[in-house]
C-alpha cells in the first residue's frame, strides 16, 4: 500500500483551537493527578494520550439536547470531548474533589466519569462496555424521528471482548432497522496490565464489523488531523445513511490506565500532543515559546480553580436519599 | 372476564393509546407470536428482539434516555440473571446524575413456579428485584392488578419492573376482578383480542373500551380481614392463601391476607397495621429462603413490633436449593405449598408468646375467643 504524506492540514484556525483544547486536556489531566497526588481526590482516570482523537469528537459531535443532536455514550478517558463542547475544566476538577457542586454527579462518582442531558452527555459509569448495549436504544429513537442525530458509542480495546460489543454489532445492524451508531474504539493496546496482544486473536477489532455489513474504518488517533477527517467522514455517512460505522483508532496511554497503576508518565509511547505541536512550529503557525506561555497560562489557571474547588462544600451525609426516584420525567418533558 | 395475560395485553394497548407508549419489544414479542404467553398480541408497537437479554435491556435503556417510552419483555425471569448490572445501572442512573437523568422505563418479566416447568422456567425474581435499589418493582395476583399496576408502571417517570406471576397468567378473573368495559363472556373477549390459530397476517385485534384505571403503586391490597393471623403474600401465593384462610375459617381461625402488590417501594404502613391489629404474622413468597425479601419484612417486623406479638413471625419461602426439579413431587418439595401454609398457621395460632412463653399446638382447636383471651393475658403480662 501506498504511504500517503498524511492527512491534509485544517484550516489554520481551526488548528490552533484544537491544539488549545488539546493543551487544555493535559493539563486538566495533569492537575487532576497533581490533585489525586495530594490527597484532593480518592481515585484518578482519564484520557491523557487521547486528546487528538477525543478533541475532534468534541468538536464534530451536533451538541444539544434531544433527538435532533447527537447522543453521546462515552466512558472515562472522554474528559477531552467534553472540554471540547464546551465544558468548564472547573467541573471535573469538582469531580475529582467530589464536591456538592460537582455538576455531573454532585460528589457521587469518580473523576472523568461526566453526565450532562442538555448536551445528551450519557452518564458515564464505570462498568466496561456496557454502554455498548444502551447506545442502540437512543439511536432507534433517531432513526424513528427522521433527525439529523446520530449516536457515538466510545470504549477501549479490551472492553470489546465483552457481549455488549457484540450486542451493538448486531443491534446496530438489522437488515432493514440499520441504526445510525458510530462506534468508536479507542485502542490503546492495553487492558489495565494485559496487553491486548496476548488476548485477541483477530488482526483489526474493526474488522468485526465487517462480518455484519457495518463499513469500518482503522486510523492513527494520535494525529489530530487524521482523526478530524476520519471522524467528519464516518459521521456524515452516519448521519446522512442512517447507517452503523465502526472506527478503531490507535492511541497511546500516556499515564497508565489510572491512580491505581501510578499514574506516571509512559515516556515510551507516541505524545500526540507533541507531534502536533512540533506541527504547529514546523508550519510557523504558533512559535515555542508561544506556546510555553500558553501552558504556563492554563496551568495557572487551574491551580488557581484547584484552589477554589477545596475550599467548596463536600455533600452533607443526609443527601443520600436525594434523587433515588423521580418525581417526573425530566427526559421526555426536556426540562 | 380476562385473564391476566389478556389484561396486560389490553394495558398495554392503553398505554400505546393514550399513554405514549412508543416501544413493546423483546424475543418474539412481535408478530406473528404476540409473545410466547401472548401479552404482546396485537399491539402496533410489538417488535421482536434478537436473541440477547442485555440487548434487550440496554435499548430500553437508550431508548428511556431518548425521551421514548418503551416497555421491554424478558421472555422468562430465569433469563434476566446475566442482565443484573445493566439493571443496576438503570436502578442508579438518576441518583449518578445527581437527578439529571431519570430512567422511565418498564420492564416485564414472567416469574415462579407452577407450571411444572423445571430448572429454568421456575425461577423467582423477587430476591433479586428487591436488591435493585432505584426500581420499583410491582407483582400482580389477579387480571385487575395487572391491568391497573401495568398502567401506573407506564406512566411512572422511573424504572419499573412488573413480574408476572406465570402460574397465574392464564386465570380468569374472579369476583371483583373484571375490568370496567371487558365483555362479561370470555368467549366474546377471547374472539376480539386473542390472535387466530394459524394464519394471522390479515388479523386485527377489536380492542374494548377499557379505561384508564391506575392500581397506585405502593398501597398494598387487603384481600381477606381477619383477626387471629395476617399471611402477607404476593403473586402466585394470594389465591393459596386466600383459600388457606377460608378453610381455617372452617376451624375457628381468622386469617387476614394480605397481597403487598408493590414488593418496593412497599406498604410498611399498611404492613404493620394488619401485624399490629392480628399480632401474628406470616410471610409467604416461593423465592428461595436464604437472603430473600420476606426476610428483610420479617427483621423489620421483629425490630419494630417485637413486644407486640404473640407467635414468633415467620417465614414461608422456597428451598434453598440449586434448581426446582421436574417430578411433580419434586416441584412440590421446593416451592411453599398449601398444606405448609396450614400447618404453619395452625402453630402460629396456638402461640401465645408473652402469656405462657411459647407453647406446642394444643390439640384441641382453637375458637376465636380463648385467642382473644389469651391476647388480653399476653398483654397483661407485657404490662406488669
Ligand atoms: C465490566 C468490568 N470489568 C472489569 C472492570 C475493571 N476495569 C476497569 S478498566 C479495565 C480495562 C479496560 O481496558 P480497555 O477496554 O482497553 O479500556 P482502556 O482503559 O484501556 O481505555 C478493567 C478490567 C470494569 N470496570 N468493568
Amino acid at each position: 500500500m501506498q504511504q500517503l504524506a498524511g492527512p491534509a492540514p485544517l484550516d489554520a484556525a481551526l488548528q490552533l483551537k484544537i491544539h488549545e483544547l488539546m493543551l487544555t486536556t493535559r493539563l486538566l489531566e495533569e492537575r487532576l493527578i497533581r490533585m489525586y497526588k495530594q490527597g484532593d481526590g480518592f481515585f484518578w482516570i482519564g484520557g491523557p494520550g487521547e486528546e487528538a482523537f477525543n478533541i475532534p469528537l468534541g468538536l464534530l459531535a451536533r451538541k444539544g439536547q434531544g433527538l435532533d443532536h447527537d447522543y453521546l455514550h462515552l466512558h472515562y478517558r472522554s474528559t477531552g470531548t467534553l472540554l471540547a463542547m464546551g465544558a468548564d475544566p472547573i467541573d471535573s476538577l469538582r469531580q475529582m474533589k467530589n464536591t456538592a457542586t460537582d455538576p455531573y454527579s454532585g460528589g457521587r462518582n469518580f473523576a472523568g466519569h461526566s453526565s450532562m442531558r442538555k448536551w445528551n452527555v450519557v452518564p458515564i459509569t464505570s462498568p466496561i462496555e456496557v454502554q455498548y448495549s444502551i447506545a442502540p436504544g437512543t439511536a432507534m429513537a433517531q432513526k424513528r424521528a427522521n433527525s439529523k442525530g446520530i449516536t457515538i458509542v466510545q470504549g477501549g480495546d479490551a472492553g470489546t471482548a465483552e457481549g455488549d460489543f457484540a450486542t451493538c454489532l448486531v443491534w446496530s445492524s438489522r437488515p432493514g432497522a440499520e441504526l445510525p451508531v458510530l462506534m468508536l474504539v479507542t485502542n490503546n493496546g492495553w487492558g489495565i496490565s494485559t496487553p491486548a496482544s496476548t488476548q485477541h486473536g483477530e488482526k483489526y477489532i474493526a474488522d468485526r464489523g465487517k462480518a455484519f455489513g457495518i463499513r469500518t474504518k482503522v486510523i492513527n488517533g494520535n494525529d489530530a488531523e487524521e482523526t478530524y477527517h476520519e471522524l467528519q467522514e464516518a459521521m456524515d455517512y452516519v448521519r446522512n445513511e442512517r447507517k452503523p460505522f465502526l472506527l478503531e483508532a490507535q492511541v497511546s496511554r500516556l499515564y497508565g490506565h489510572s491512580s491505581a497503576s501510578g499514574a506516571n508518565f509512559a515516556k515510551h509511547e507516541v505524545d500526540c500532543l507533541a507531534d502536533f505541536e512540533q506541527k504547529l512550529i514546523d508550519r510557523g503557525l504558533r512559535t515555542q515559546s508561544q506556546m510555553d506561555e500558553m501552558r504556563e497560562q492554563i496551568t495557572q489557571g487551574l491551580l488557581e480553580a484547584s484552589r477554589r474547588v477545596v475550599e467548596e462544600p463536600q455533600p452533607e451525609g443526609s443527601t443520600v436519599w436525594d434523587h433515588v426516584f423521580a418525581p417526573r420525567n425530566h427526559v421526555k418533558e426536556g426540562l | 372476564m380476562a385473564t391476566m395475560v389478556q389484561a396486560v395485553r389490553m394495558a398495554l394497548h392503553v398505554g400505546e393509546e393514550r399513554l405514549g407508549v412508543t416501544d413493546i419489544f423483546g424475543e418474539d414479542v412481535g408478530p406473528p407470536l404476540g409473545g410466547v404467553f401472548t401479552a404482546t398480541q396485537g399491539l402496533k408497537t410489538a417488535w421482536n428482539t434478537p436473541l440477547d437479554e442485555r440487548g434487550i435491556v440496554g435499548a430500553a435503556m437508550g431508548l428511556a434516555l431518548a425521551g421514548q417510552c418503551p416497555v421491554a419483555e424478558i421472555q422468562f425471569c430465569d433469563y434476566a440473571f446475566n442482565t443484573i448490572d445493566l439493571l443496576k445501572l438503570i436502578g442508579n442512573t438518576y441518583w449518578s446524575s445527581n437527578g439529571d437523568w431519570n430512567c422511565p422505563l418498564v420492564l416485564m418479566t414472567p416469574v415462579g413456579a407452577g407450571i411444572r416447568g423445571s430448572i429454568y422456567h421456575s425461577h423467582s425474581f423477587d430476591a433479586q428485584a428487591t436488591r435493585l435499589p432505584g426500581w420499583k418493582v410491582v407483582m400482580p395476583s389477579n387480571p385487575l392488578d395487572a391491568y391497573g399496576l401495568m398502567l401506573s408502571a407506564i406512566a411512572d417517570p422511573n424504572p419499573v419492573m412488573v413480574l408476572l406471576p406465570k402460574a397465574l397468567l392464564r386465570v380468569k378473573a374472579g369476583p371483583g376482578e373484571q375490568i370496567p368495559g371487558e365483555p362479561d363472556d370470555e368467549r366474546a373477549l377471547s374472539k376480539m383480542i386473542d390472535a387466530p390459530v394459524g394464519d394471522r397476517s390479515g388479523w386485527e385485534p377489536r380492542w374494548p373500551d377499557t379505561p384508564d384505571l391506575f392500581v397506585p403503586i405502593g398501597p398494598l391490597r387487603l384481600v381477606r380481614p381477619g383477626t387471629d393471623a395476617t399471611v402477607v403474600t404476593y403473586g402466585r401465593h394470594v389465591p393459596v392463601a386466600r383459600r388457606v384462610a377460608e378453610d381455617l375459617a372452617e376451624e375457628g381461625l381468622d386469617i387476614e391476607v394480605i397481597d403487598l402488590r408493590t414488593l418496593h417501594p412497599y406498604d410498611w404502613d399498611g404492613l404493620k397495621a394488619s401485624i399490629r391489629r392480628t399480632r401474628r404474622v406470616l410471610f409467604v413468597n416461593e423465592d428461595t429462603e436464604i437472603t430473600n425479601f420476606g426476610e428483610h419484612l420479617l427483621r423489620r417486623t421483629v425490630e419494630e413490633l417485637f413486644d407486640e406479638l404473640l407467635a414468633a413471625p415467620r417465614l414461608l419461602a422456597g428451598k434453598h436449593l440449586p434448581g426446582i426439579g421436574l417430578a411433580d413431587n419434586l416441584e412440590r418439595a421446593s416451592v411453599p405449598q398449601r398444606e405448609d401454609m396450614v400447618d404453619l398457621l395452625r402453630a402460629m395460632c396456638a402461640e401465645t408468646r408473652g402469656a405462657a412463653g411459647p407453647r406446642p399446638a394444643p390439640a384441641v382447636r382453637l375458637s376465636r375467643e380463648n385467642t382473644d383471651a389469651s391476647a388480653a393475658l399476653a398483654l397483661a403480662y407485657a404490662r406488669r
